[in-house]
C-alpha cells in the first residue's frame, strides 16, 4: 500500500509543477505581452480608445479583415476536410509527397507568400494581359488579400484533422462501407464524431492566424487605405504615423476578436463533451 | 468513372474559386469607379478619384495637402475629387506601382525609386522636368535627434562617430532614408579627408561600428530610439525629427551637422494608369498645385523644406538654413550611388564583411 | 487489412478536390517560384546564395528557428498534457489562450516584445542585473520566434491525447509501471508523430518569420540579420532574380524539414499500428 501512496503523492508533485511551469510560460510569454496591449491601448484614455476603433478606416479594415478571414475559413475547411480524408483513408503513392506540400504554405515566409503572389498574378506575369483586358484586379486589391489569407492558413484545418484519423485507423470506415453506407453516411456517422474536436481547434487556428495575418498581406495589399487595408495593416499605418495608442488599441480589436473566437469554441466545446 | 468524377469536382471547385474572387473583386471594383466615368447626363462633373502612393514620413504632409488640394479642386471645377493614399517604405511602394498597383501619382523619397516605375514602362522619359525643380516640391535634410540636453556633447559628424556613441539608423539596404544618411555622413567625410577614400571608408565603418539597432524602416529605428531608449543619437529625416520634438519637446534636441545632404523626394504622373483611367488632367493639378504658395507652406509646417525660397525663407526660424547641403549629384546621381555603395558587394557591404 | 483494394468510398471526388484547391493555391504560384529564379544560370544562383552575408543570415535564422521550435516542442508536449489531463482552475482561460499569438499581428507582437525585452522593459531590466541582453540579440530573435510558435506544437498534440485512452495508462499502472515509465513508453510513442509534426510547422514558420522579428533583432549584418530580411531588402533594390533565389533556398529549406517530419511520422504511426 505504501508504494501506490507514494505513487500519488509524487503524481501530485509532479502534477502541480506542470501545472506551474505551463501558468508561468503562459504568463509570460502570452499574457504579458497581451496585457502590455491593452495597457498601451488604453493609456491616454477610453475616449481615445473609442475614436480609434471607432474610426471610419478602423471599421472598413475590420469588414476586410473578416471577409477575408471568412473566405479563408470556408475553403480551407472544404479542403482540410477532403485533404485528410484522401491522405487517411486511402493508400496511394506520392502521399508524403502530398501532406508536405499541403504543409508547405505555413513555413513559407510570409514575404515569400506575398511574393509568388506577386510574381503569378502581377505585371510581369503572363497572365497580366489577360486579367488586364478582363479588368479583373487580383494583387493589390481584395483578391490577392483573400488569397494570401487563404494560403497562411492552408493546411491548418487538413493538420489537425490527419493525426487524429491517422491514430483512428480505416477499420471502422471500412466495416461501414462494406455494409453498403454512402460515403456522405460514413463520414457523418463514422468518421465526423472522432474528428469534431479536432475540427474545432483547426476552424480555430485557421480564424485566428487568418486575422492576424500581417506579412504577406502586407505585400500583396498596396496599403490603399479604407479599400485595401486589413486590421494589422491599419495597425502598422498608425505605427508609422507614431500614433502608438490608436495602433495599441486597433490591435485590441484583434484580441477581442480572438477572444469571441476562443469563447465560441469553449462553450461549444463544453456543451458537447458533456453531451458526450 | 472515378476519374470523372473527380474531374467534374476539380472544375466545380476552380469556378467556386473563380466565383468568390470576382464576388469580392466586384466589392472593391465598387467602391472604385475611377475618374473615367463620364458624367451621366447632369451639369456636375462626375466625382474623381486619384491614387497618391507616397512613402512613409510623409503622411501628416499629405493628410494636410489632400484637404488643401479638394477646395482648390472644387474652386477651379466645381467638382468634388477624393485623394486615396498609401504609404510604405519608398522602394517597396515603387515596386508595387511597378507590379502593377494603380497610382496616379507617385511622390516618393528618391529620383531612384521613381526610376524604377518608369523602367517597369509606367512613366514616360522626361519626367524629371515635367514639373518645376527637378519635380521636387519640398526637400529635406538628415539631422541628429539626442536626448535633452545633449549628454555625448555631439555637435557635428565627428561626435557620431566617437567611441561609446550609441548611434540609431535604419538599415540603407531596406530603408530610403537611411541611405541618405549614409550619403550624408559620406559627403562629410569626403570634404574632411579631401577624398581619400580609404580614410572615408574607415570613418563610414567607425559610424556603423557604433550603430546599435539597424531598424528596416525610419519609423522602426524611431521607435527604438524614442520607446525603448536605445543609443545616443538618432539619425533622422529633419522632419520626422521634428515630429517626435513636437510629441516629446521636453525630452529631445535636434543637431543640425555642418554638412549634410539634400534629399529631394520626386514626384510623377504614372502615364500609363492616368491614360487608362482618364485622370491625367487632374493628376497634373494635383502635382501642380504642390507648388502654390498654400502648398508650400503646408509642407514647411510638416517640416519639409520648401522648394520655394520666399516661402522657405518664412520658415528660417524653423530650419537651420546654414548648413552646407551636398546633393546625389556630388554622388554622379542615384544609379551611380547605388552601385557603388549599395548593391551586393557594394561599399555598405565591404564595411561589415571586411 | 493490407487488402490493397479500397473498400471505402470518395477515393476520386476527395482527390480531384484535393489536389485542384492545392493546384491553384500553392502549386501554381510557387511554381512561379522557380520559373523566375529559372532566368538566372546556375551558376549565379549558387554565387548569389553562398554570400557571406546570406550564408551567415541563414546560420541566424535557422539556428535561432531551431532553439526555439525545441522550447515549444518541449513546452508544448508539457501544455497540452497539462491542458488534458489535469482539472485546475482557470484551466480554461490557460487553454484558450493558446491561439493569441496567432491573431494578433506579428509587428504588434514585435513591438510589444521590443518594448518589454529592451534594457528599459520589464524583463529588460531584470536580466539586465545578470547581463543579459535580449532584445537586439539572438536571445531576442529566439523569445520573438517561442511566442510565434506556441500553438503549433500544443494543438497538434492536444487532439491525439484527448483520443488516446486513459485506460492504457492506468492498464500499465495496475502491471506496475512507474509513472515516469508510463509517459515515456506509453504515451510519448503515441503523441510523437503530433509533436513532431507541430514541431516540424513551428520550425518552417519561425525560419521565414518576419514581421515580429525585424522589430526585436537590430538587424544587424552577419549578428542579427535574418534571411527574410535579406530577401526583403534585395526586393527594395529591385533585384528580383537574389530575392527569389534566396526565397527558392528557404522554400526548398522547408520543404526538406517537412517532408523529413513526415517521414518520421509515418514512420511511428506504422510502428504503433504494428504494436497495437
Amino acid at each position: 500500500m505504501d508504494k501506490t501512496q507514494d505513487q500519488s503523492k509524487n503524481a501530485k508533485i509532479v502534477k502541480w509543477l506542470l501545472i506551474s511551469i505551463s501558468t508561468l510560460f503562459i504568463a509570460v510569454m502570452l499574457l504579458l505581452p497581451l496585457v502590455t496591449v491593452i495597457i498601451e491601448a488604453f493609456r491616454q484614455g477610453f475616449e481615445v480608445y473609442l475614436k480609434a476603433i471607432a474610426d471610419e478606416y478602423t471599421v472598413k479594415a475590420t469588414l476586410l479583415t473578416l471577409e477575408a478571414t471568412l473566405f479563408a475559413v470556408v475553403i480551407n475547411t472544404v479542403f482540410g476536410l477532403f485533404a485528410a480524408w484522401t491522405v487517411t483513408k486511402f493508400k496511394f503513392h506520392g502521399k508524403k509527397l502530398l501532406t508536405t506540400l499541403i504543409d508547405i504554405p505555413v513555413t513559407v515566409s510570409p514575404i515569400i507568400a506575398g511574393l509568388i503572389f506577386v510574381l503569378t498574378f502581377g505585371r510581369q506575369s503572363f497572365i497580366y494581359p489577360l486579367l488586364e483586358k478582363a479588368d479583373v484586379k487580383i494583387v493589390f486589391a481584395v483578391p490577392g488579400i483573400v488569397l494570401a489569407t487563404i494560403f497562411v492558413t492552408f493546411p491548418f484545418i487538413s493538420r489537425e484533422l490527419i493525426p487524429v484519423l491517422e491514430a483512428q485507423g480505416t477499420d471502422e470506415e471500412e466495416a461501414a462501407a462494406l455494409m453498403g453506407a454512402s460515403l456522405p453516411r460514413i463520414f457523418t456517422k463514422v468518421t465526423f464524431p472522432h474528428i469534431k474536436w479536432a475540427f474545432l481547434y483547426g476552424v480555430v487556428l485557421c480564424t485566428a492566424r487568418a486575422m492576424g495575418e500581417f506579412g504577406a498581406v502586407s505585400v500583396l495589399s498596396g496599403h490603399i487605405r479604407g479599400k485595401t487595408n486589413t486590421l494589422p495593416l491599419h495597425v502598422e499605418i498608425l505605427f508609422n504615423e507614431f500614433k502608438y495608442v490608436p495602433a495599441f488599441a486597433v490591435s485590441s480589436i484583434l484580441v477581442i476578436l480572438a477572444v469571441i473566437v476562443l469563447i465560441i469554441r469553449s462553450v461549444v466545446e463544453y456543451h458537447g463533451k458533456k453531451d458526450g | 468513372m472515378k476519374i470523372k468524377k473527380a474531374l467534374t469536382f476539380a472544375l466545380a471547385t476552380v469556378l467556386g474559386i473563380s466565383a468568390l474572387t470576382a464576388c469580392s473583386n466586384t466589392v472593391s471594383e465598387n467602391s472604385d469607379n475611377g475618374g473615367s466615368t463620364p458624367a451621366s447626363g447632369g451639369n456636375t462633373p462626375a466625382k474623381i478619384t486619384l491614387t497618391n502612393v507616397s512613402y512613409d514620413p510623409t503622411r501628416e504632409l499629405y493628410e494636410a495637402y489632400n484637404k488643401a488640394f479638394q477646395a482648390h479642386w472644387k474652386e477651379k471645377t466645381g467638382g468634388e475629387i477624393e485623394i486615396s493614399q498609401s504609404h510604405g517604405g519608398s522602394g517597396k511602394q515603387a515596386l508595387e506601382v511597378a507590379n502593377g498597383l494603380e497610382a496616379d501619382v507617385v511622390t516618393l523619397a528618391l529620383e531612384y525609386d521613381v526610376k524604377a516605375v518608369q523602367d517597369a514602362g509606367l512613366i514616360e522619359d522626361g519626367w524629371v522636368s515635367e514639373f518645376e525643380k527637378d519635380s521636387s516640391p519640398y526637400t529635406s535634410t538628415i539631422v541628429f535627434l539626442v536626448r535633452k540636453g545633449n549628454p555625448k556633447n555631439i555637435k557635428d559628424w565627428d561626435d557620431v562617430v566617437k567611441e561609446g556613441v550609441g548611434v540609431i539608423t535604419p538599415n540603407p539596404k531596406t530603408s530610403g532614408g537611411a541611405r541618405w544618411n549614409y550619403l550624408a555622413a559620406w559627403a562629410y567625410a569626403d570634404k574632411k579627408f579631401g577624398g581619400d577614400e580609404a580614410q572615408i571608408k574607415k570613418f563610414i565603418e567607425a559610424l556603423f561600428k557604433n550603430v546599435l539597432v539597424l531598424d528596416s524602416g525610419a519609423r522602426g529605428a524611431t521607435n527604438s530610439f524614442v520607446q525603448n531608449k536605445q543609443g545616443d543619437v538618432l539619425l533622422a529625416w529633419e522632419n520626422e525629427a521634428y515630429l517626435s520634438i513636437q510629441d516629446y519637446p521636453d525630452d529631445y534636441e535636434i543637431i543640425t551637422p555642418s554638412i549634410s545632404i539634400l534629399a529631394q523626394p520626386s514626384v510623377a504622373i504614372v502615364d500609363k494608369v492616368v491614360d487608362k483611367r482618364g485622370t491625367r488632367e487632374a493628376a497634373t493639378e494635383y502635382l501642380n498645385y504642390l507648388y502654390s504658395d498654400e502648398a508650400q507652406r503646408i509642407a514647411g509646417q510638416n517640416f519639409y523644406r520648401p522648394s520655394n525660397p520666399d516661402i522657405l525663407d518664412e520658415f528660417k526660424d524653423t530650419f537651420d538654413l546654414n548648413v552646407n547641403l551636398v546633393t546625389i549629384n556630388d554622388f554622379g546621381g542615384w544609379d551611380k550611388a547605388q552601385e557603388t555603395h549599395f548593391t551586393d558587394g557594394g561599399v555598405f557591404d565591404q564595411i561589415y564583411e571586411g | 487489412m493490407k487488402r490493397s483494394k479500397r473498400v471505402i468510398p470518395g477515393f476520386g471526388l476527395s482527390m480531384g478536390v484535393t489536389l485542384s484547391i492545392l493546384g491553384l493555391v500553392v502549386v501554381i504560384p510557387l511554381a512561379s517560384l522557380v520559373v523566375f529564379t529559372a532566368q538566372m544560370s546556375f551558376a549565379d544562383i549558387i554565387k548569389t546564395i553562398t554570400r557571406d552575408r546570406i550564408l551567415a543570415s541563414f546560420r541566424v535564422s535557422f539556428l535561432t528557428a531551431f532553439i526555439a521550435s525545441l522550447i515549444n516542442l518541449v513546452m508544448g508536449v508539457i501544455l497540452a498534457w497539462v491542458l488534458v489531463r489535469y482539472k485546475f482552475p482557470f484551466k480554461r482561460i490557460l487553454d484558450g489562450m493558446i491561439e493569441l499569438p496567432f491573431a494578433l499581428p506579428t509587428a504588434v507582437a514585435g513591438i510589444t516584445l521590443t518594448s518589454l525585452t529592451a534594457d528599459t522593459g520589464l524583463f529588460g531590466k531584470f536580466f539586465g542585473i545578470f547581463g543579459v541582453k535580449i532584445a537586439y540579440t539572438r536571445i531576442g530573435i529566439t523569445v520573438a520566434l517561442v511566442f510565434i510558435g506556441i500553438p503549433f506544437v500544443v494543438r497538434a498534440v492536444q487532439p491525439v491525447l484527448e483520443k488516446l485512452d486513459a485506460s492504457y495508462e492506468e492498464a500499465a499502472g495496475v502491471l506496475g509501471a512507474s509513472r515516469s515509465k508510463i509517459f515515456f513508453k506509453v504515451i510519448l510513442p503515441e503523441i510523437m508523430p503530433a509533436a513532431l509534426t507541430g514541431f516540424g510547422l513551428a520550425f518552417g514558420r519561425c525560419i521565414g518569420e518576419y514581421g515580429s522579428v525585424v522589430f526585436i533583432a537590430g538587424n544587424k549584418p552577419f549578428e542579427t540579420e535574418i534571411t527574410p530580411l535579406i530577401i526583403m531588402s534585395e526586393l527594395q533594390e529591385y533585384d528580383y532574380p537574389s530575392a527569389t533565389a534566396i526565397a527558392l533556398v528557404m522554400l526548398i529549406a522547408s520543404f526538406v524539414i517537412l517532408f523529413a517530419t513526415n517521414l518520421i511520422q509515418a514512420r511511428s504511426a506504422k510502428i504503433l499500428k504494428g504494436d497495437s
